[in-house]
């Protein structure tokens, strides 16, 4: 069979016809001359743009975050069996499924209740009723997991009481767990969308589940898109021989496999091990941004001893195989040991490369923080450090950190600005390296500094997020795309020179 | 058509002044018609002498969606052939009543509830300005003309303030206008001369003093306006010069709404308020 032959928009938008309606198009649109657009596309390039750039109040132009919803329903959806549920339009619904279907390349199923203006008047509690139900009905879920968007939280809709009056008509059985968070769109991040729906799902379904110690460690890695993390953390605990449980486990929801049949849950972590959290050792968190009314919950109301251990770099893996070590008396064995010290080769392998090497990273807090420890690490020196959804406390943070190395006293980090204030600093004060999603590669585009690919969304490069970024293994994995990065680089630079070399 | 807003604090009598007003109107040839912004749906009760017909949010609630209505369904027709629309709402504690007011006056619009041949369009607007959705008379360009009834009560005189500057944000953006104050008297000190101070400070007129007078709660007892209830009586009189002087005005301003230190010291100017030097 010959394979089809389809012109994509690349060949045919670039066939006479097109240009000459292209043409045609920007003549009905009446632009601004060419020259004009040049003149001030190169004045966005200046200090005096910076400048003004910063003093810019009113508008967010390609932040680094999306919205609590999203959080919300990544989630809940790490709990098996469990159907994300959404109170508000569909469109919302549509939108945070849609992002997570163009970065992790999988099916991911979430219930909308279907929000419009009536409800918008009325409040929302006919739609929430009739989504139990038919979502009880129709999927079969062993828990609903409820979140909210714009529309429900401007009104003020009063989950608790929908949710008790949908058992009350029997539309839900009774003992059907239905968590609940109030996620305001327009407050926050997905970072306190993740938070407020692991609270929600925690205080919902622990309650008069304390018994008998389990002797296990809860893992709460945060908001964290890499499947690979999830694997390479099970590996590595199973490794030394710690019971543990993640919560919650969005590894098979994200990464599943393909057997020719398609499975509504097809993962996440055991309701009943969800709710025997409570009887645990320690509950240790991977990110701190994104937990922190958990973890709050989890020291007051379980009385747990809580950690945040981001294991990303060497120093911060130490210290997360120390911590663990020694709340649960187990050693770390050597085979973890041999993956450090291969890891710790391969910096040494590369660092020639990147050190000294300027850096900008834009993205999440913890995974900034990470990345950040990592790099002077490896010698290389963070300069413009952006964070959209970072606050005060992360900016000091980031501080403290880069003070304890000689590779920070250049870094200035930005909490609360955008891509745009992140492309004047580009401008202004060029590096050699930018760390971001993909939507850095605009700045790429402008500003021609090399992009490598680590954060959330990643839409245009395939399987990166099966990689992980956390322990030994992590550090393999960032050094390869770094190091990787600045000789592709360097090849391009050199290509018709002496130095094209087939050695680096 | 001529398209007004009348606005004031909660219970300073928006209503029962609307009523009378445009019973005046209508008395005069003028076509007239009221639509009631408030979920409470009050603001039509003397002129269809029946409280709460059934509102657009009502039937919106019993179909399901305000697309399902005819305009037929919601429009009423009162004393004097003035029509007859409220806007209803939510139950209290859900939803979102400015929301409600944000459809409904939509749903008139695009049905055509507005003709022609209407004279005048009253919108009776709930309370003080609390949200963008109970501004809406005020947006787009739908009423141009806004009355604040207000009294000599220190908070009615504050609330004025305030819908003034409400208006003073549309003004900028849009052609409303603030047309004057209604003095609805409530028999307070020199209230004449604060009300005509305040308006002045405001850069408007106080249009018209109304006196207090019992028969208003007796027309109201019998669901009239007191126009329809005691035609030859004085209080039916002041309603119709009222009416007279809005349909005859064309003394149409931005507002210039003042601090809450200047309204503190005009009332100390009348010697309603002691300074703080006085009372030390």
């Amino acid at each position: 069979m010959k394979a089809m032959r389809i012109k994509d928009h690349n060949e045919l938008f670039q066939e006479q016809e097109y240009l000459e309606q292209f043409a045609r198009k920007r003549e009905f649109e009446d632009p601004w001359p060419a020259e004009k657009v040049k003149e001030i596309a190169e004045w966005t390039k200046t200090e005096e743009y910076k400048e003004l750039n910063f003093k810019r109040k009113n508008i967010k132009i390609n932040p680094a975050k999306a919205c609590q919803p999203l959080g919300a329903i990544f989630c809940s959806s790490g709990f098996a069996g469990t159907m994300p549920f959404v109170q508000g339009a569909q469109g919302c619904a549509a939108y945070f499924r849609s992002h997570l279907n163009r970065h992790f390349k999988e099916p991911f199923a979430a219930i909308s209740t279907s929000m419009t203006e009536d409800a918008a008047v009325f409040g929302g509690l006919n739609n929430m009723l009739e989504g139990l139900e038919n979502a009880y009905k129709l999927y079969s879920p062993k828990m609903i997991a409820v979140c909210t968007t714009c529309m429900a939280e401007v009104i003020g809709d009063d989950l608790n009481s929908y949710i008790r009056t949908a058992r009350e008509k029997d539309l839900i059985p009774k003992d059907l767990p239905v968590p609940f968070a109030h996620t305001p769109s327009f407050v926050g991040s997905y970072l306190n969308g993740y938070d407020n729906m692991m609270k929600g799902i925690l205080s919902s379904i622990t309650p008069g589940k304390k018994g008998e110690p389990n002797g296990n460690i809860n893992i709460i890695p945060g908001f964290d898109t890499y499947t690979g993390n999830y694997r390479e953390l099970k590996r590595l605990l199973d490794i030394m021989d710690v019971k543990h449980t993640i919560l919650a486990d969005v590894s098979d929801i994200f990464d599943s496999p393909n057997t020719g049949e398609y499975k509504l849950y097809p993962g996440g972590t055991p309701l009943a091990d969800a709710m025997d959290s409570i009887n645990a050792t320690a509950t240790v968190a991977l990110q701190r941004y994104s937990t922190a009314k958990t973890m709050d919950y989890i020291q007051k109301e379980w009385s747990q001893k809580v950690f945040v251990l981001p294991p990303i770099g060497i120093k911060n893996t130490d210290s997360f195989f120390e911590e663990i070590s020694r709340v649960t008396g187990k050693t770390v064995p050597r085979e973890i040991w041999d993956e450090r010290g291969r890891a710790v080769d391969a910096m040494i392998d590369s660092h020639p490369y990147v050190h000294g090497k300027r850096f900008a990273l834009v993205g999440d807090p913890d995974l900034l923080l990470g990345l950040i420890s990592f790099i002077m690490e490896m010698g290389g020196v963070p300069v413009h450090i952006v964070c959209t959804n970072g606050d005060k406390t992360f900016e000091e943070e980031a501080n403290r950190m880069l003070a304890e190395s000689p590779f920070g006293s250049e870094a200035k980090v930005y909490a609360g600005k955008d891509m745009w204030h992140l492309r004047s600093l580009l401008f202004t004060e060029p590096v050699d390296l930018l760390i971001g999603n993909s939507y850095a590669k605009f700045l790429w585009r402008d500003t021609g500094t090399p992009l490598i690919r680590i954060g959330f969304p990643l839409f245009d490069r395939h399987h990166l997020h099966r990689y992980p970024v956390i322990g030994y293994q992590g550090v393999l994995n960032l050094v390869n795309w770094v190091v990787n990065t600045v000789l592709d680089e360097m090849d391009r630079k050199t290509i018709n020179t002496t130095s094209f070399d087939v050695i680096r | 058509m001529r398209q007004i807003a009348v606005y004031g604090k909660g219970g300073i009598g928006k209503s029962t002044t609307t009523q009378n007003t445009v019973a005046g109107l209508s008395q005069a040839g003028y076509k007239c018609m009221i639509v009631g912004c408030d979920p409470k749906a009050d603001a039509t009760r003397l002129i269809l002498h029946a409280k709460a017909q059934t509102t657009v949010m009502d039937l919106a609630r019993e179909r399901g969606t305000v697309e399902d209505l005819e305009v037929g369904e919601v429009l009423l027709t009162g004393f004097n052939g003035i029509r007859c629309a409220e806007s209803g709402g939510p139950e209290p504690g859900v939803g979102c009543a400015g929301r409600g007011v944000i459809t409904a006056i939509n749903f008139l619009e695009e049905n055509g509830a507005y003709d022609a041949d209407t004279d005048f369009v009253f919108y009776d607007v709930l309370g003080d300005v609390v949200c963008g959705g109970f501004a809406m008379p005020m947006r787009e360009g739908k009423a141009k003309e806004i009355y604040i009834v207000t009294s000599g009560e220190m908070m009615a005189m504050y609330a004025a303030n305030n819908i003034s500057r409400g208006i003073l944000k549309y003004a900028q953006s849009g052609g409303v206008r603030l047309g004057g104050l209604i003095c609805n008297s409530r028999k307070t000190d020199k209230e004449y001369e604060l009300i005509s101070e305040l308006a002045k400070k405001l850069g408007t007129q106080l249009i018209h003093f109304v006196p207090r007078d019992n028969q208003v709660q007796r027309a109201e007892l019998r669901r009239m306006t007191v126009i329809e209830y005691s035609p030859e009586h004085p209080q039916a009189e002041e309603y119709r010069i009222l009416a007279k002087k809005i349909a005859d005005n064309r003394d149409l301003v931005i507002p210039t709404p003042i601090s809450m230190d200047e309204l503190e010291q005009l009332l100390m100017d009348f010697g309603i308020m002691e300074s703080e030097e006085a009372v030390a």
